[in-house]
């Protein structure tokens, strides 16, 4: 079954001064797919990631997103999208419902529309009795898998997650994996970054980036195969030793 | 709209949910302006003074009385000999001492001429002219009702007369620079520190990605503030004539509009400042070191203009708060309506809107 693009990026490129930070990058992201997009620190995945959800301009090259233009139509993919940042995201000085109020009403979600997505949400996140405490006073965790759940109360067509399990322990990354394979499955595209290299087999197809550049793309497994090793890890090393 | 009305109740849970923020936006304007208005003033009250009478006559019992009788003036010690006025100095209650020459009754009728040695502490030089200056016009004004129905050749007598603050009430200077600063640090800092602190969050991020735009991000910051400085300003208007019973002359709506002018120049400065500072600590700097300070030392508030070195006066006038001062001191104490102070307005809208416009460049260059 041939699925629709998503996510069509052309040369992509982004220059500061001298230093160009990602270089003429092409790749697709098909509907419903998780697509990892790994590279080591520094490697341009934030970047080009800043240029997808339409908050930084491309220096050349193209690239549609939900099928509108990153140069001119900014506006309609800001609509069509989830972000989360590495950086966790919800305000610590507002309640859980609070919270998820605030972000369904900027994305101009009506109000029937908030109440019943919050007791949703809620009930799905088992945090009846917390949520109407402050998210400051939740754990990481937690607070993680509510800033996903946020990320995706506007039903949006695809989810931008810039390394979301950062400084979480691994029975909370399992669960957080689980709502993305959960979404996934409901038809959302997740383009996720991370540099842990297990949840990268988790991912369809991911892309490494190295200095720039996108050095390999395809299937966990395929990788594997091309580079003759048994897992993401060595992939990942191999490729980031030929470089250098 | 709704959106906007969703995100300016976060911002005010934002406020409401910090002691912090609270405590600058309500504590401080109320515990500036009763500071000022009650400790810090140049006026002189119950000064504890001393004297030495060498002589111990009528005229002299009649004047210590006549000072005694002042309410600016306590006759703490009488001093016996002159070695013990240092003494009476160095234990450091005593402000002033009034030293009688010997026979002064006597020279003064006999030689027309008699002699009081005023001797004041100085480390506090304001406090030492104004002690002198109130003796004198005590005495003067003994001599003329001692003088009455005599006719002197040649006398002139000058006829001071303090117009729009005749009692030289300290408070009344102090009202229209304290509300300055109050206006400026709450609009200013409160902004930049708030917009930053989204900065450093991340939510910042994550509002340029929603379909909210940059500006309606930032007005949204931006209005909670203003209301709460428009009922900062009304706070201390009401503080002062209510407290210390300081007469509002010109039009209060006036005052307000005025007043919102020059809250949202802050309020473009404070925009301006979080777009330069990454961090809440450097928004703090920023704003204290590159608005405060000028704010209090340059802008008339506590030092006069007129008499600071020219390239100072030259740089006091780019300072906002100078022209916003000299506005509502002239609608407070003078009474005066817009046809004297448009000029003033015109320059603080100037640069109202070149901030604004300067913050819009920057906040594009930082998108891009």
């Amino acid at each position: 079954m041939k699925k629709e693009n998503v996510i069509e990026a052309h040369q992509l490129t982004k220059t500061f001064g001298d230093f160009t930070a990602v270089n003429a990058i092409s790749f697709e992201v098909k509907k419903g797919e998780i697509f990892g997009f790994l590279g080591a620190n520094g490697a341009g995945k934030t970047t080009a990631m800043k240029m997808l959800i339409g908050i930084s301009k491309p220096s050349s090259g193209s690239a549609k997103v939900a099928g509108f233009d990153v140069y001119t139509q900014t506006e309609s993919i800001k609509k069509n999208i989830g972000y989360m940042s590495q950086k966790f995201a919800l305000y610590d000085d507002l309640t859980v419902n609070e919270n998820i109020t605030f972000f369904g009403g900027i994305y101009g979600l009506p109000r029937k529309k908030i109440k019943e997505k919050r007791e949703q949400l809620v009930s799905e996140l088992g945090l009846e009795n917390i949520s109407n405490k402050l998210v400051g006073s939740l754990p990481l965790g937690w607070k993680q898998k509510l800033s996903f759940s946020v990320s995706l109360l506007h039903e949006p067509k695809i989810v931008f997650l810039d390394e979301p399990t950062g400084g979480v322990d691994p029975i909370t990354r399992r669960q957080f994996w689980e709502m993305i394979y959960k979404a996934a499955d409901q038809g959302t595209t997740i383009f996720v970054t991370t540099h842990y290299m297990d949840e990268a087999e988790y991912c369809d197809r991911v892309s490494i980036m190295v200095e720039g550049k996108i050095e390999a793309l395809d299937t966990p497994k395929k990788l594997k195969e091309q580079f003759n090793v048994d897992s993401m890890n060595d992939v990942f090393l191999k490729l980031a030793r030929n470089i250098e | 709209m709704k959106r906007f009305i969703g995100f300016i109740k976060k911002e005010f849970y934002h406020i409401f949910r910090d002691r912090r923020s609270l405590f600058i936006l309500f504590g401080m304007p109320i515990a500036q302006i009763l500071l000022f208005g009650f400790a810090i003033t140049n006026e002189i009250n119950n000064v504890d003074i001393a004297v030495l009478d060498h002589s111990k006559d009528a005229t002299t019992e009649e004047i210590i009385n006549k000072i005694s009788a002042s309410k600016y003036f306590t006759i703490k010690q009488m001093i016996a000999r002159e070695a013990d006025i240092e003494t009476a100095f160095k234990k450091g209650k005593i402000k002033a001492v009034l030293n009688f020459e010997k026979d002064f009754s006597k020279n003064l009728i006999k030689e027309q001429k008699a002699t009081i040695q005023i001797i004041t502490d100085a480390t506090d030089p304001n406090t030492a002219n104004s002690i002198t200056n109130y003796i004198n016009s005590i005495l003067q004004n003994y001599q003329q009702s001692k003088n009455k129905g005599i006719v002197m050749e040649y006398q002139i007598v000058p006829q001071t007369r303090m117009v729009y603050n005749p009692e030289l009430k300290s408070v009344f200077m102090f009202v229209p620079g304290v509300m300055t600063i109050i206006l400026m640090l709450v609009s200013a800092m409160m902004t930049s520190i708030s917009i930053t602190r989204e900065k450093e969050l991340g939510t910042m991020e994550i509002l340029l990605v929603s379909p909210l735009k940059p500006f309606q991000v930032i007005i949204g910051k931006v209005v909670p503030y203003i209301f709460l400085s428009v009922i900062n300003a009304a706070v201390i208007v009401l503080l002062s004539i209510f407290i210390f019973k300081m007469p509002v002359q010109g039009s209060l709506f006036l005052l307000g509009l005025e007043s919102v002018l020059f809250i949202i120049t802050s309020l473009a400065l404070g925009i301006l400042i979080s777009t330069i500072a990454e961090t809440q600590q450097a928004a703090m700097m920023i704003s204290l070191m590159g608005l405060m300070l000028p704010v209090i030392l340059l802008s008339g508030f506590i030092f006069p203009i007129s008499s600071m070195p020219a390239p100072l006066q030259i740089i006091s006038h780019i300072i906002p708060a100078k022209w916003f001062i000299i506005i509502i001191k002239a609608i407070m104490l003078k009474g005066v309506g817009l046809a004297f102070v448009w000029k003033e307005t015109l320059i603080l809208i100037g640069m109202t809107l070149f901030f604004i416009g300067l913050s819009i460049k920057k906040y594009k260059i930082r998108l891009e």
